[in-house]
């Protein structure tokens, strides 16, 4: 691939992912099972499901849990591809380094040998499969959450449960301004483009990104300078003050009661 | 809070950017309530930030700077009862509206000032509605603000600071950006709020919108001080003044087949 090719490819995908998290956000809106609960009680569930995923040994009883949040993410209206394709997306990225080394290093009964000295054991790839599956269900039950969950009312629920405000307005202000700063990457190599002929070199390509990281970084440091002088503006003074208008209806208690005993179950089982 | 006849009085304030960069230099000015003020000034004379020293957001280097008969300076906007009035009382529409919509949702946005104020919920939420609707943008509550147009989002960022119910508004640039038929909405909307006793201070460069909304026109010079002071149709009137302060000047331009230089003032005030 040539190295313009290449830097082309990363800024096209970085507006194609902003693109598809705007067009995700209308999932938080359509009619199915998570997008009716207050998301207090999404949030919390959520974590107590990541918590049991942690303390389940069974390879079965893991898989088992996968497919429940795929069945979750069918009556949410998420469409499965979809669904799947964030999944993937991360898995390598957060197993790959561990899981791997994992399959050659643990000492154990022999599985399978690559090449003539390097050998897969029972152990080892038992520990490679619970680390997959075990970051595979939690990093599910996360996305299950984002997609189905305004991000302004996953803010409100963290403020509800004492998250310190720096850390949520942070969070808030982070998601809003990666939007404007990816358009302004995107339109800094679009203007290159218009001005240029023919095709640069990878050293050329190199020189160029590190200048419009520069720039970016510099553009995002006044912007952070004026943003806080807007904020200050209209008041604000260190202590982000937010209106809570979340509500408990009887659907969020079924839901975490339904949360609650599947919870216990698993445990149960996971402990006999 | 003291009670003076002037909303602002400035002292010859000096300001300079880090790097002894000059931005304002001895500028003496006062504002007194139900004025309507434009600042014009070539780029880079200051406009802007005379506009967020009278906000309180940054400080002078050298003069004095009074707001409703009180310093304005950083220690008093720290602490105390000033600084909620003072918020409470003066709002700046900022002229990049993507700086001042900081919040995920329109609806978080205008109701952002509000909240800071500590007012009870009712009122928070009474009062983002009212701006919306004064700005007809009651459809627009639950959009993110990367889903606004240009004009859209200088109309929300309006209803983010009116929602405080401010007495005085602080405007940088505000037509700036916007088509023609917004402009106007714009300058129309800004008359009827104004009416009611309100001080407007806004910076522009377009001599159109000045004419249209200012009963008073500061002029900053590219020495970084005031270099006019006075009624708009004392300066309008005066070709010379104009020129002479980068305010217009001659340019070519095409009349049909012929192509021609001279100064461009359109006069077209209204009996």
């Amino acid at each position: 691939m040539r190295s313009d090719d290449f830097l082309s490819r990363n800024i096209s995908s970085l507006t194609h992912a902003l693109e598809s998290v705007i067009s995700a956000e209308d999932l938080c809106h359509a009619p199915g099972l998570l997008q009716g609960l207050d998301a207090r009680v999404k949030v919390a569930t959520v974590v107590l499901f990541i918590v049991v995923v942690g303390l389940v040994h069974s390879l079965p009883m893991l898989a088992g849990i996968l497919v429940l949040i795929l069945c979750f993410g069918l009556l949410s209206k998420i469409p499965l591809g979809l669904f799947l394709k964030r999944i993937l997306v991360f898995i390598p990225i957060f197993t790959a380094v561990i899981a791997i080394p994992a399959l050659f290093i643990t000492p154990g009964d022999p599985l399978a040998t690559v090449g003539s000295r390097v050998i897969i054991t029972e152990q080892g790839a038992r520990t490679a499969g619970l680390l997959v599956l075990r970051v595979t269900d939690s990093l599910s039950f996360g996305i299950l959450l984002v997609l189905t969950t305004r991000w302004t009312s996953i803010l409100a629920a963290l403020r509800w449960f004492h998250v310190p405000s720096v850390f949520v307005t942070v969070l808030g202000m982070t998601y809003r301004y990666i939007f404007l700063l990816l358009h302004t990457a995107n339109s800094m190599f679009l203007a290159r483009r218009s001005r240029s002929l023919g095709t640069f070199s990878a050293r050329e390509n190199r020189r160029w990104l590190g200048q419009a990281l520069g720039t970016t970084m510099a553009k995002a440091h006044q912007l952070s300078e004026d943003v806080y002088l807007a904020m200050l503006s209209r008041g604000y003074r260190d202590e982000g003050l937010a209106l809570n208008d979340l509500a408990l209806r009887r659907r969020d208690f079924l839901w975490a009661a339904f949360a609650l005993a599947t919870a216990s179950m698993l445990l149960w089982s996971n402990w006999l | 809070m003291t009670t003076t006849n002037h909303v602002f009085e400035a002292r010859s304030l000096d300001y300079e950017y880090p790097g002894q960069i000059p931005a304002l230099r001895q500028v003496s000015l006062t504002i007194g309530p139900g004025e309507l003020v434009a600042l014009l000034g070539a780029n880079g004379s200051g406009k802007s930030t005379l506009l967020k020293l009278l906000d309180g957001l940054i400080f002078p280097s050298g003069g004095e700077l009074l707001a409703f008969g009180q310093p304005l300076s950083e220690k008093a906007l720290r602490d105390g009862p000033f600084v909620r009035e003072f918020r409470r009382k003066v709002g700046l529409v900022f002229q990049d509206p993507d700086v001042q919509l900081f919040s995920s949702t329109v609806w978080d946005e205008v109701i952002f000032g509000p909240l800071q104020l500590g007012l009870s919920k009712d009122e928070v939420v009474s009062r983002g509605s009212e701006a919306l609707k004064l700005l007809n943008i009651t459809h627009l509550r639950e959009r993110p603000p990367y889903r606004l147009s240009g004009g859209e989002k200088k109309k929300v960022a309006l209803a983010s600071v009116l929602s405080l119910r401010p007495q005085v508004l602080l405007l940088d640039e505000p037509t700036t950006g916007l088509d023609p038929w917004s402009q106007g909405n714009l300058i129309d909307f800004l008359i009827g709020w104004a009416d009611g006793g309100k001080s407007l201070v806004f910076s522009t460069q377009d001599l159109d919108t000045a004419e249209e909304l200012a009963t008073r026109v500061i002029v900053l010079g590219t020495d970084h001080g005031v270099i006019a002071d006075g009624k708009p149709e004392e300066f309008f009137s005066d070709p010379d003044f104009l020129l002479k302060t980068n305010l217009v000047h001659e340019h070519s331009h095409r009349h049909k087949e012929l192509v021609h230089r001279h100064q461009h003032i359109h006069d077209h005030r209204h009996q």
